[in-house]
């Protein structure tokens, strides 16, 4: 039911949200924003593993996080501090996994045409956002395969072993990408642009 | 008509291309020979993806340096690895992409993508994550994203080799009955037989131009 909220009102929401998110300090106005956000993935019928996979990847610098604020400041600020974090990019992730891509970078191009004067190219800005987010999955299972490959040569892996040979195939990736970008037309300028 | 005159190109040290003429009107042409032979790059010419340091390349009578925009709508080109080719998390946004931009209105937009999905066996994954599809899927798409704009010409470069042995014969099939002019790189020899005509590279050399057999028949000969 939110895949049918046009996404300018969603990203506006986002934005909004993420605001509300930041003034707020207090444990208790948190606690409510987290029963919120539990509440529009529920509404959003997303399944409680998809959802998880939205905040997980942050798991390693929140616990760097945590202990530094805790460190620094009292425990009470350090949560506060991790919760907006985890909160806010659980919304983020809402949105996208709730919005068609195109949709986005429809929002986007409208928001940026005025820029189109001081030489911003909407549909470029547009075309980064999309590659970001398909360029996910596919780092994603380069860096799975780069492991499987020193598991499968008995190593022991490490992670800051498998770096070197996951930004090699990155690049080499991003390189091919570049070259199907050009012959797919992405490098011409659009007709109304000339 | 693909022209191609005097083409010599460097790859860094080396000579990839060395004074390659040809002319190309046939409707299924492939291209073989050893690994960097030049095939690849050869291949890269005939889209305007590489300019020749020497001699032109002109499809249908436009220059791939000084048009290579018009050449680029004109010459579709599908690489080896489907991954690379595909910029857009869903399917049916990875087809449609190639149409943004184009000023045509979105229903007719939709309409072709999911018109050009059925016609190549992806009639049900229009909303599927295109990470998520199997590699013969991908090549799938990828060639659904490229003939959306409707190329007159599909040049491609080794599209079956990632694939298994039953999805190479899909795409190979699917890419001979295709009413678009073909320019195929393999090393799939079987599936040139009732191509128009082959071209064989070596270092960077075009050695010889002839009917599948014959092609075929020089180039076993030439790897012993
Ligand atoms: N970026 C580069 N820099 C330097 N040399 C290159 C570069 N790319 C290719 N080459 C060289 O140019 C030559 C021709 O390469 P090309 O890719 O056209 O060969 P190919 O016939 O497609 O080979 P394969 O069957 O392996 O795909 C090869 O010797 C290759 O090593
Ligand atoms: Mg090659």
């Amino acid at each position: 039911m939110l895949h049918r909220i046009p996404a300018g009102v969603k990203l506006t929401g986002l934005a909004a949200g993420i605001t509300v998110l930041l003034l707020l300090d207090d444990l208790r106005g948190l606690a409510a924003a987290t029963f919120v956000v539990f509440g529009l993935y529920a509404v959003a019928g997303v399944p409680p593993r998809l959802a998880l996979a939205q905040i997980r990847p942050l798991l390693w610098f929140c616990v760097v996080l945590l202990a530094v604020q805790l460190l620094l400041t009292g425990w009470q600020r350090a949560v506060a501090v991790v919760l907006t974090l985890v909160l806010g990019v659980a919304l983020a992730g809402l949105v996208t996994l709730t919005t068609r891509v195109t949709a986005m970078l429809d929002v986007v191009e409208t928001l940026l045409g005025p820029l189109r004067r001081v030489g911003v190219r909407p549909d470029r800005v547009g075309l980064v956002l999309a590659l970001t987010i398909r360029g996910v999955p596919v780092i994603a299972g380069i860096a799975g395969t780069v492991r499987d490959a020193h598991r499968a040569r008995g190593a022991t892996v490490r992670p800051w072993v498998l770096l070197v040979p996951v930004l090699v195939r990155v690049l080499r990736h991003a390189d091919a990408l570049g070259e199907a970008l050009t012959a797919r037309g992405a490098d011409d300028d659009p007709p109304g642009n000339v | 008509m693909i022209r191609v005159e005097n083409v010599s190109h460097r790859l860094g040290e080396r000579l990839a291309l060395d004074g390659i003429s040809v002319s190309l009107a046939e409707q299924r042409v492939g291209v073989i020979g050893a690994n960097g032979s030049g095939k690849s790059t050869f291949a890269r010419l005939l889209n305007g993806l590489i300019v020749p340091d020497d001699g032109t390349v002109t499809v249908d009578g436009l220059s791939t340096s000084r048009e290579a925009r018009e050449v680029r709508r004109k010459v579709g080109f599908v690489f080896t690895d489907p991954d690379a080719q595909i910029v857009m998390p869903t399917v049916g946004e990875d087809v449609a992409f190639g149409l943004r931009g184009s000023g045509l209105p979105k229903p007719e937009i939709a309409r072709r993508v999911t018109e050009v999905l059925g016609r190549f066996g992806l009639g049900g994954f229009h909303d599927r994550p295109a990470h998520l599809l199997s590699g013969g899927e991908k090549q799938l798409l990828a060639l659904c994203s490229v003939l959306i704009t409707e190329p007159a010409v599909l040049v491609c470069d080794e599209p079956t080799t990632l694939l298994d042995l039953r999805n190479a014969r899909l795409i190979g099939h699917l890419l001979g009955s295709l009413p678009q002019r073909l320019v195929l790189v393999t090393h799939d020899l079987a599936v040139l037989a009732d191509f128009d005509r082959v071209l064989v590279f070596d270092g960077g050399r075009l050695v010889a131009d002839d009917r599948p057999a014959g092609a075929v028949a020089y180039y076993r000969a030439l790897m012993g």
